[in-house]
């Protein structure tokens, strides 16, 4: 079991490896760090420019081979380099990590949660209005554009403040500039500015998972052993409950992995929407400016999440199932 | 009829929730079933009879979409329009259920232990926590006989073999000491040999808890064996319900009399007489009764007006003309097809099949997912399971060899193997004189006209969008026939199987599953093969449609027709259609002969367990023979083992001398030509031999 798992880690570090080099060798090629320089007023010197250049690990003369090697070497030793401003891109990674995680961890534990029950129900009620109603919501919240869907939650907080005549809900930043108080009253100020992008990822999470969950549970609820639960004398709900769900979410670890994991690589609209600076943001960010280094951390970090999340579903499944642990 | 009636069901009825106001078409038509305490009441019919949905009725489980009325009382109780909380607290502790597939019916991802016990702690108050429920259930499956009871509580249901399951699910049926147990089919998909355990496990559950049972089979042999009283279903009505010796000994439905003349019997050499036409669809049966359209005694009456289910002495029949039937017999009802056997050829005639020492292995199943944390993708020789070891066959010029065993023998991948016409990894397969290892692109082509294969689904092995005429045709495009003689040709076979030319341009879904299974057959003979390869040919249809493709197989022998190799589970089948039979255990031939003298002197004694274990429709006979002849189960693929493969279940084996067991347990017998007659081989170092007597009663013999 555990000669497995590190067979299969280190198959998971060969294909980081390589998609690590690609990334880089992309990079290198598509963003151009010159230019972030010599748009500046007043113009550096080009020598400045180069040493500048040099100093980051992106100067253009040296082969990318090099340069690669340069920044794996120093990646593998924890350092991942300085971004074109000069701080260090691990700071920046660690900070970015903090603040999306904090933005959508709430938001994706609970449209999960919520998606699956609401999946569960609307199979439960098929062709009742329950689940019209929710094929209707989820055909609207997947087909709106993530930020149109933020701006309306935006506008639709701007009449609720209107309404009330005060700032009930904050729609930009993480906390409030200036805000002072107790841990109690920081902790609300935190939750009143997470209330909107919370409901903006939960949207979108329930509208997926619900109609995965849905079509899992209607498999579940024509199988034989739910019957069987049945005859043994457990009603309906109970049968589903005991002997139905944990069957139904069998097929589902692999969405659930990988939504998870891939969380932290950030949801770009909601971040910009918000105002929050978390991993998406940074992304689009580095690749304006054509920062090669700070580009290489997310994309490196998402790499390594996409072979975790496989890694995860594996072991999920072989949790849930035990004819997959014992053939 | 006396005796307090424990369930007692009046004017059910299941029927499709039409859409709008019209009524969908209805699946049971009115069902009246009395079942007393202690009795066993078969119901048997075909598919499509409304067997199984009667049973779901009982416990108000039947699927979304149908519509239930009549009444159901249990002790007294009405069950029909009960609210599911009712219901759930009379599921399980009154009226317990047996599902029919095992590895189903039991959640996959939970032990079958607490699954067991599960029904402890919904019924028993006070409610017994998780360990005591446990330790219930270990002591249920140790009642019903599963070995080793605690290890099997402790898996998972697909950890266990089929007839441990099914074993499993009777002792979670009997664990709430339910007052009423309703098997559905339990036996149907095991081998005959665990057949006979399961039926001895439902016998323990019902003297352990005094439950009724109430036993739905399509197999008259079961029921024979097993049931007080027996109701035949037809089109969704009990046609004749009777005391067992009766009902089997003086049928007065003349559909009653069809079914059992058309069970192919393993102890005679009758025939099966087959019944014309086929059950009828859903929602395709007329206002009379609904085998009038088959029945050789209709009239206009039977058409038009519904026979009521009347009767006297226990004896009750739905039949205007049931006096008419039972004075006429079954005999001149359904006549057996007047059959010639051939002619003797003299001299042992040329083989068109030869197979020496022919072994195949397959790597190990992985389950679902290329690649697994908790399995690796290793593939080493560990990983590989063998399905054939050494298998020795020949097929003669005109013969038909019938090749049984049990589920996982190796009987399809013999014929898989052979119809592959490559070369094998081991031993040689010689057809038509032709080495498989070194044929030609064109000799290939040309011997795969010469071999055909009839499979063993006829609805999933014809090409749902080609126009059946296509279908037969296509073996003779590929022998590149011209097309004029191609059109004459298809004509020809169709009207050989017994379909017209109208149905040529038809595409299969229009046919019925015998219809279906004819134009198999007619694709099969289209382009005059000289081997036939049937593989298990009659196990998914009805028996009385069985039975008229088994009677067409057997004219098709009266010409100068194919060599056949016929795979069958189903000796009493092999019997009515088989010259020679092989039997096959554990990948090996372990005896050939004649069919008669293989049947009635079977000298391997795994044989003699198979003939034995069959049931035959025939109350006196069967209740007899109903004993448990093999215990534990057919060896599993990949287990190793040395010496002979048959030795931990044979009771042969079990009556020897320590040091001649060590012989057993040392060689792998070898196939010898034995003194027993009529060209037999045996692989058996202790062949059982028969100071016959006539009465089939005879135990095994000591040898000495």
């Amino acid at each position: 079991m555990l000669a497995l798992l590190a067979k299969r880690l280190t198959n998971c570090l060969v294909l980081l490896l390589a998609s690590t080099f690609l990334c880089y060798l992309i990079s290198s090629v598509a963003l151009d760090p010159r230019a972030y320089f010599e748009d500046r007023t007043p113009r550096p010197a080009a020598a400045v420019v180069d040493a500048r250049l040099a100093e980051l690990g992106l100067d253009r003369g040296t082969p990318v081979t090099e340069r690669f090697g340069h920044w794996a070497w120093r990646a593998l030793h924890g350092d991942l380099g300085r971004t074109l401003d000069g701080t260090s891109v691990n700071a920046e990674f660690g900070r970015r990590v903090g603040v999306t995680a904090r933005l959508l961890i709430v938001g994706t534990v609970v449209g999960t949660v919520l998606g699956v029950l609401a999946g569960v129900w609307a199979a439960v009620r098929r062709g009742g209005l329950p689940d019209r109603a929710l094929t209707l919501f989820s055909f609207v919240v997947l087909s709106v554009p993530p930020f149109v869907l933020g701006l309306l939650l935006q506008a639709g907080a701007l009449t609720v403040n209107d309404a009330a005549g005060r700032t009930v809900i904050r729609y930009t930043g993480e906390r409030t500039p200036g805000f002072e108080g107790g841990p109690a009253s920081q902790l609300g100020d935190a939750a009143v500015h997470l209330a909107l992008p919370t409901i903006s990822v939960a949207l979108g999470a329930i509208a997926a998972y619900s109609r995965y969950q849905r079509g899992a549970t209607l498999d579940v609820l024509a199988s034989d052993h739910l019957r069987t639960a049945q005859a043994k004398g457990l009603t309906p709900g109970r049968a589903l409950l005991r002997h139905g769900l944990r069957t139904s979410l069998i097929p589902l670890t692999a969405f659930f992995s990988f939504g998870f994991l891939t969380l932290f690589t950030g949801a770009v609209f909601t971040e910009k929407i918000y105002g929050w600076h978390g991993m998406g943001s940074w992304f689009i960010e580095s690749v304006q400016r054509g920062d090669v280094n700070a580009a290489m951390a997310v994309e490196v970090f998402s790499a390594a999440l996409v072979l975790l999340a496989g890694l995860v579903a594996d072991l999920l499944h072989g949790a849930l199932d035990p004819r997959v642990r014992y053939a | 009829m006396t005796g307090d009636a424990l369930l007692d069901v009046r004017g059910l009825r299941v029927g499709v929730v039409g859409a709008g106001r019209s009524p969908g078409p209805e699946l049971v038509r009115g069902v009246d079933l009395r079942l007393c305490r202690g009795e066993v009441l078969g119901l048997v019919g075909e598919s499509g009879a409304g067997k199984t949905l009667t049973a779901l009725a009982l416990l108000g489980l039947c699927p979304p979409g149908v519509e239930v009325s009549g009444s159901v009382r249990l002790l007294g109780r009405e069950l029909v329009g009960l609210p599911v909380r009712e219901l759930a607290r009379v599921r399980g502790r009154h009226i317990a259920m047996v599902f029919q597939d095992a590895l189903t019916a039991f959640t996959p991802v939970q032990r079958v232990g607490d699954q067991i016990g599960e029904v402890l702690r919904i019924h028993q108050r006070p409610r017994p926590g998780r360990e005591s429920a446990l330790r219930a259930a270990i002591e249920l499956l140790d009642t019903v006989g599963v070995p080793e009871p605690d290890r099997a509580a402790r898996s998972y249901p697909h950890q266990l073999s089929g007839g441990m399951r099914q074993r499993a699910m009777i002792a979670m049926a009997m664990a709430g000491r339910p007052d009423v147990i309703v098997a559905d089919e339990p036996t149907s998909a095991l081998d005959v040999t665990v057949q006979a355990q399961v039926l001895q496990a439902l016998a323990t559950a019902r003297r352990a808890t005094g439950a009724a049972l109430l036993l739905v089979s399509h197999d008259l042999g079961v029921v024979a064996g097993t049931a007080d009283r027996v109701a035949v279903m037809y089109g969704g009505r009990i046609v004749e319900s009777a005391g067992t010796d009766a009902l089997f000994a003086r049928p007065r439905m003349p559909y009653t009399m069809g079914l059992i003349g058309s069970v192919p019997r393993v102890d005679g050499e009758a025939p099966p007489a087959p019944v014309p036409g086929e059950p009828p669809a859903v929602g395709d049966i007329g206002p009379g009764c609904a085998f009038a359209p088959r029945c050789p005694l209709a009239e206009q009456s039977c058409r038009a007006r519904l026979p009521e289910l009347t009767g006297d002495g226990g004896h009750f029949v739905a039949c205007h003309r049931a006096d008419e039937a039972a004075m006429r017999g079954s005999v001149e009802l359904f006549p057996p097809s007047g059959y010639r056997k051939p002619p003797e050829k003299g001299a042992e005639p040329e083989p068109v099949l030869r197979i020496a020492g022919l072994a195949k292995s397959f790597p190990a199943p992985r389950g679902f997912g290329q690649w697994s944390p908790w399995r690796g993708r290793t593939n080493t020789a560990q990983h590989v399971v063998p399905a054939l070891e050494s298998v020795d066959l020949e097929v003669r010029r005109g013969e038909t060899l019938g090749l049984v065993g049990e589920s996982g023998a190796g009987k399809s991948t013999t014929l898989l193997e052979v119809i592959s016409l490559a070369a094998p990894r081991t031993g040689t397969i010689e057809i038509l004189g032709q080495d498989t290892s070194s044929l030609s692109r064109d000799a290939a082509r040309r011997l795969r006209g010469a071999v055909q294969l009839v499979p063993q689904d006829p609805m999933s092995s014809l090409d749902p969008r080609m126009p059946v005429g296509d279908i037969v045709a296509e073996p003779l495009w590929v022998q590149r026939m011209p097309a004029d003689r191609v059109a004459a040709r298809v004509a020809e076979v169709l009207r050989l199987v017994g379909l017209g030319p109208d149905d040529m341009s038809a595409c299969p879904h229009r046919f019925s599953g015998g219809q279906r299974q004819r134009i198999a057959i007619a694709r099969a003979l289209a382009a005059r093969p000289q081997l036939l390869l049937l593989d298990e040919p009659l196990s998914a249809l009805d028996v009385s449609v069985g039975a008229g493709i088994l009677d067409l197989l057997r004219r098709l022998r009266e010409g100068p027709g194919p060599s056949c190799l016929f795979v069958s589970h189903d000796l009493a089948v092999v019997r009515h259609i088989a010259d020679r039979v092989a039997v096959m255990h554990a990948g090996r031939v372990v005896e050939t002969g004649e069919v008669k003298e293989v049947f009635e002197r079977p000298a391997h004694p795994y044989t003699r367990a198979l003939l034995d274990a069959v049931s035959v429709p025939d109350p006196a006979l069967q209740r007899t023979r109903t004993t448990v002849v093999l215990r534990g189960d057919p060896p599993a693929a990949g287990e190793h083992m040395t010496g002979c493969r048959f030795r931990t279940r044979c009771p042969v084996f079990a009556s020897l001398r320590r040091e001649q067991q060590k012989r057993c347990e040392r060689e792998i017998p070898a196939t010898l030509k034995t003194a027993v007659g009529g060209g037999r081989s045996v692989a058996c170092h202790f062949p059982l031999t028969h100071p016959r007597d006539g009465s089939g009663q005879d135990s095994f013999p000591v040898a000495g």
